[in-house]
């Protein structure tokens, strides 16, 4: 049970994808500027991480290593089809707000990165662990920004109000240029202080 | 609808960079922008494969997926072109031009797991542009983005030997430069509008 946990802890902070290993991060970009796509596209990546890991691990001493990318590409992309399917019966507002970028779960580089790491070495109950760590790393960094950017952006969290009528929405919180800038403090934050005060 | 194709192309370029707006194909941009060299390499492989997958793929969906009704299977679809056209251009230009092949041939791998070439695809898809304009915008799209990782690997060059806070070294300072660039872009967005 220790290890399973470890596994976890691991692959969701000490080796986070987005502030460690900078992948993904076209999706954590696109879908922050409200806390409650960023809680949806989070969930979809825990979705497909969990089970394509499991998969592909399960898979992993029949798949020929020539065209594991492409087998890879497909169990993933099967994965994505189920999660935007759920997403167009059961939430279709959400499902139109987030566009093309649930599509965008298949090229999601984390994905790939997490199953030629891990899941093509591992067991298949560790592999799921680990790509349901790796999700959640990424869901909380989407959280993270996507809680100032909707903040100060809208005056609200998960469209409810919270700042009031007094509140003016800073514009650029919504725009694109905003979304880059707060990545970069989060990184900065994270990498700089908090790193260098643990030696 | 019925915006002009012309329209579509400069607006992909400028307003609504795919990069720069629609962040995609970030993964690439930030990991090969060092040096202006393979920037360069990259930008017109992403350039060549977009205009030309934009294509097939507009073609395959609308005479092949729609007609069977088999819409829920063009993520793969599209993913299989991509895959497929890139293999096939590595291929070709491996035997026909040595030259080239040195110059694109590291970096057409790389371009299968671009979401900016699958972004585009499903952005033709939503929008439900017509043939002429899907080429345009496809092709415009890969000029912004061309111009997008030029630019940033031009002052990433000019930066290198600068004093940076630990911790913002690389990718952080990369992302505060492309959000400058984005800002510097959203000037541009009075010249046209698209959806």
């Amino acid at each position: 049970m220790n290890k399973k946990k470890e596994i976890f802890m691991i692959s969701a902070f000490t080796e986070n994808s987005v502030w460690r290993q900078i992948l993904g991060i076209c999706s954590a970009l696109a879908v922050t500027n409200l806390m409650q796509n960023s809680l949806v596209m989070g969930l979809g990546v825990i979705f497909t991480l969990a089970l394509s890991g499991f998969t592909i691990s399960l898979l992993r001493k029949y798949i020929p290593r020539r065209i594991r990318m492409m087998v890879q590409t497909l169990i993933i992309a099967s994965y994505v089809i189920i999660v935007d399917l759920i997403l167009k019966a059961y939430f279709p507002e959400i499902s139109k707000s987030l566009g093309p970028y649930v599509a965008l779960i298949i090229t999601n580089c984390i994905i790939m990165g997490r199953a030629e790491a891990f899941a093509g070495k591992n067991k298949p109950f560790d592999s799921m662990i680990d790509g349901i760590g790796a999700g959640f790393g990424y869901m909380l960094v989407l959280l993270i920004i996507a809680f100032v950017r909707e903040l100060f952006g809208f005056g609200t969290l998960f469209g409810y109000e919270i700042l009031g009528d007094w509140w003016t929405g800073w514009s650029i919180m919504i725009m694109a240029p905003s979304a880059f800038f707060m990545l970069a403090i989060l990184i900065w934050i994270i990498e700089g202080p908090l790193t260098t005060r643990k030696k | 609808m019925e915006i002009n194709a012309f329209i579509i192309f400069i607006a992909a370029i400028f307003t609504s960079n795919i990069l720069l707006t629609n962040f995609l194909g970030m993964c690439s941009f930030l990991s090969v922008s060092r040096e202006v060299e393979s920037s360069l390499g990259l930008g017109l492989a992403v350039f060549f494969v977009m205009t030309f997958t934009t294509a097939i793929n507009f073609v395959v969906y609308h005479f092949i997926l729609v007609p069977l009704n088999i819409i829920y299977l063009q993520y793969i679809i599209f993913i299989i072109v991509i895959a497929a056209f890139v293999q096939l251009t590595e291929m070709i230009i491996e035997r026909f031009s040595p030259v080239l092949y040195y110059t694109l041939g590291i970096f057409l791998p790389l371009i299968t797991v671009n979401c900016a070439i699958l972004g585009v695809s499903l952005f033709l898809v939503i929008r439900d542009y017509n043939f002429l304009q899907s080429v345009l915008y496809g092709a415009g799209s890969g000029i912004g983005w061309f111009i997008a990782i030029l630019a940033l690997a031009g002052i990433r060059q000019k930066v290198k030997y600068n004093y940076v806070p630990a911790g913002l070294q690389g990718a952080g300072l990369s992302l505060i430069i492309t959000g400058i660039m984005a800002l510097a872009f959203i000037g541009f967005s009075g010249i046209v509008v698209i959806q």
